[in-house]
């Protein structure tokens, strides 16, 4: 039986494709869900000009000693309803003249009622006649590849690999077992490891189509820069892919129901939604977390997009996120072939 | 591999196609097969008959290599399991229970993707006529009626041109219209000289269908033979059943002594089940007179009374003191 007949293969492969296609739902996560999100998160965190922030105070003289700046839009209110206008949210900060100068009424927590402060206060001592000390030159800078939607593209890639490949091998596998298709294929005569090597040939040529589109996207869109080598990158996206690929086959390696399957996977994929840098640095979560954090193949994986596409770092100096997704490529694989339930 | 005479294709003439000896196989806490010795010979259409958890699936699954035995032996066209797996699986055709065939497949990629698995066999084109499924070949499975999957299903079964035919209950959840039309292309396949073991819980299925029957109970075969034999064995060739009641207008319950019945010339046996008397009887033209004289010198009045000839069924119920169904 040394002939290895690989229409078999073919056929199983086109099965996946056409399986794939016709199914609606599956195109939508698959092509359209992402680049949803990523024009999404683009409008929400497009580059604005600098916010204009709403403060008031409660004499018209202060008011319009505020009003002088560019930065600033100041009203005028009595203290009762500047005092309500904060607590809502209306105005970042409330200003109160007193015997001798003028008390700042704001939270000091956020970020832009910290800055209305120093603004309010740098014009009003301005206006009371204070000089500068130093003369400064402001020279401004919107470099791309600074940018949120940047740093986010690589980390939406690194989801979208992960949710293709454990979604689109989890699902198709157990429903395959649930529905007895499995035990039917196992009592033909299909050689078993053609009929895993079916999903990862489908999941193969699938990534090209979803990676041209999805990058392709975000370049003509957003201008995403990619500063490293595309093979490089290519090779990224193909190793991601088979290290989730194998996962998704250890997750479903024994499941008998859909429920089962989607509760583990939810399980398997909850952790490095959160954990593992697609929205923010990953480097956020406190040091004792941080050897877990960095060793989930999705940190690692997208530790390499961001340095491959917005550093240009080659892969020489990415070999430790190489090597951690060679392990979950590895161990998975073997850990689930065999424990594979074939019926 | 040497072409001994184990390994090659075609079986040494007079050696059973399919040879189980000993076989045993316990789920748990329950022994589903016990004990069990089978020859099924070559271009016979065999069939395990009995009721639900028999032990009639696991059986097959035993000879379809898809569940290892707790002890005995399985042999098929000469070749166990163990070591002649991949050339079985070439040679074996298979109809599982309650397979579900991808929803979005057409009828003809599902058989094409089977036929791709065979190294020999017959074309999809002819698989799907055999299964008369032309009309659907490009149809979604998803839209099929229940006897046209089954269809598919015999149609997957039979792209590698099988030595060997393993149908597990193939009619199941059909409609009588959707079973006959299976009966006939079962009976196709027999003509066409192939072997074939299938099991149902349908008695005339078997009776229509196999040349011969192993009826099954618990784990065990309990009667053996063609299904002439079977019912000839249980004594008579025909059933009478009868109820009787105190008077014509009267419906109390009469009760008859088994002795009396028993004593008439002709009747075999006698049980009843729920009020309703069965006899077992040899010369029914001859019998029934002496019956009817033996219940008016009782004094009943005979409520119901009707005869068949004696089925597969009644030869279950003999054996078991059970109906096929109880369970």
């Amino acid at each position: 039986m040394s002939k290895v007949n690989l229409g078999s293969l073919f056929e199983l492969t086109s099965v996946r494709f056409r399986l794939l296609f016709r199914e609606p739902e599956a195109v939508f996560w698959i092509f359209v869900f992402p680049i949803l999100l990523a024009a999404g998160l683009g409008i929400a965190f497009r580059n604005r000009p600098p916010d204009v922030l709403p403060v008031a105070a409660t004499t018209p003289q202060l008011t319009s000693a505020l009003a002088a700046d560019k930065g600033l839009n100041a009203s005028t209110m009595d203290e009762r309803a500047g005092t309500h206008a904060l607590a809502t949210g209306t105005i970042l900060l409330l200003a109160v003249p007193e015997a001798g100068g003028v008390s700042y009424h704001y939270d000091d927590t956020n970020p832009d009622a910290r800055t209305a402060r120093l603004l309010a206060d740098r014009d009003l001592q301005a206006a009371a006649g204070q000089r500068e000390a130093v003369h400064a030159n402001i020279l401004l800078i919107h470099e791309t590849g600074s940018r949120y939607i940047d740093f986010v593209v690589p980390g939406l890639l690194g989801m979208n690999l992960m949710g293709s490949a454990i979604w689109g091998l989890g699902f198709a596998i157990v429903e395959a077992r649930q529905k007895k298709l499995l035990k039917r294929l196992v009592a033909s005569p299909m050689p078993r490891w053609q009929y895993l090597a079916s999903f990862l040939l489908s999941r193969l040529i699938m990534l090209i189509i979803e990676i041209v589109f999805f990058l392709g996207f975000a370049r003509v869109a957003f201008g995403v820069p990619f500063r490293g080598s595309l093979w490089q990158l290519g090779f990224l996206c193909v190793l991601t892919s088979m290290a989730f690929s194998s996962l998704g086959l250890l997750v479903s390696s024994r499941a008998r129901t859909m429920e089962a399957a989607s509760g583990l996977m939810n399980l398997v994929m909850l952790p490095m939604w959160i954990l593992s840098g697609v929205f923010f640095s990953a480097s956020r979560f406190p040091a004792i977390i941080q050897p877990f954090v960095r060793a989930l193949p999705l940190t690692a994986a997208n530790e390499a997009f961001r340095a491959n596409m917005l550093q240009g770092v080659g892969l020489d100096h990415l070999m430790l996120p190489v090597i951690t997704l060679l392990a979950w490529l590895v161990v998975p694989f073997v850990v689930a072939l065999r424990i594979f339930r074939w019926r | 591999m040497e072409s001994t005479d184990k390994h090659t294709g075609t079986l040494a003439p007079g050696r059973p196609s399919l040879l189980l000896s000993g076989l045993r196989k316990a789920f748990s806490d329950v022994q589903a097969v016990d004990g069990l010795d089978l020859e099924v010979l070559q271009g016979e259409c065999f069939g395990l008959l009995g009721p639900n958890g028999a032990g009639k699936t696991t059986t097959i699954e035993i000879c379809e290599g898809l569940t290892d035995p707790d002890e005995g032996k399985v042999e098929l066209l000469g070749l166990s399991w163990t070591t002649g797996a991949a050339e079985l699986r070439q040679r074996i055709g298979i109809q599982l229970q309650e397979t579900q065939f991808p929803d979005k497949l057409t009828v003809e990629e599902t058989i094409r993707l089977f036929r791709s698995f065979f190294h020999r066999g017959i074309s999809v084109e002819e698989s799907i006529r055999t299964a008369q499924l032309e009309e659907k070949r490009n149809s979604r499975v998803g839209g099929l009626s229940g006897g046209q999957k089954q269809r598919l299903a015999m149609a997957c079964a039979l792209v590698g041109d099988p030595e060997l035919l393993f149908l597990d209950e193939p009619t199941t959840g059909l409609d009588p219209q959707a079973r006959r039309h299976l009966w006939d292309l079962v009976d196709e396949l027999k003509q066409a000289g192939r072997t074939i073991i299938l099991t149902t819980h349908y008695m005339d299925e078997a009776e229509r269908l196999c040349d011969r029957v192993a009826i099954m109970d618990h784990g065990k075969v309990i009667a053996l033979g063609t299904p002439q034999q079977l019912i000839a064995s249980i004594g008579g060739e025909d059933i009478v059943e009868f109820a009787v009641s105190q008077g014509p207008h009267d419906s109390t319950r009469g009760v008859v002594d088994p002795a009396t019945l028993t004593s008439i010339p002709g009747v075999q046996s006698h049980r009843v089940d729920a009020a309703l008397h069965q006899l077992s009887v040899s010369e029914l033209h001859t019998t029934v007179p002496h019956i009817f004289a033996a219940l008016s010198a009782e004094g009943l009045h005979l409520s119901e009374f009707r005869t068949h000839s004696a089925t597969l069924e009644d030869v279950f119920v003999r054996l078991t003191g059970r109906n096929l169904r109880d369970e």
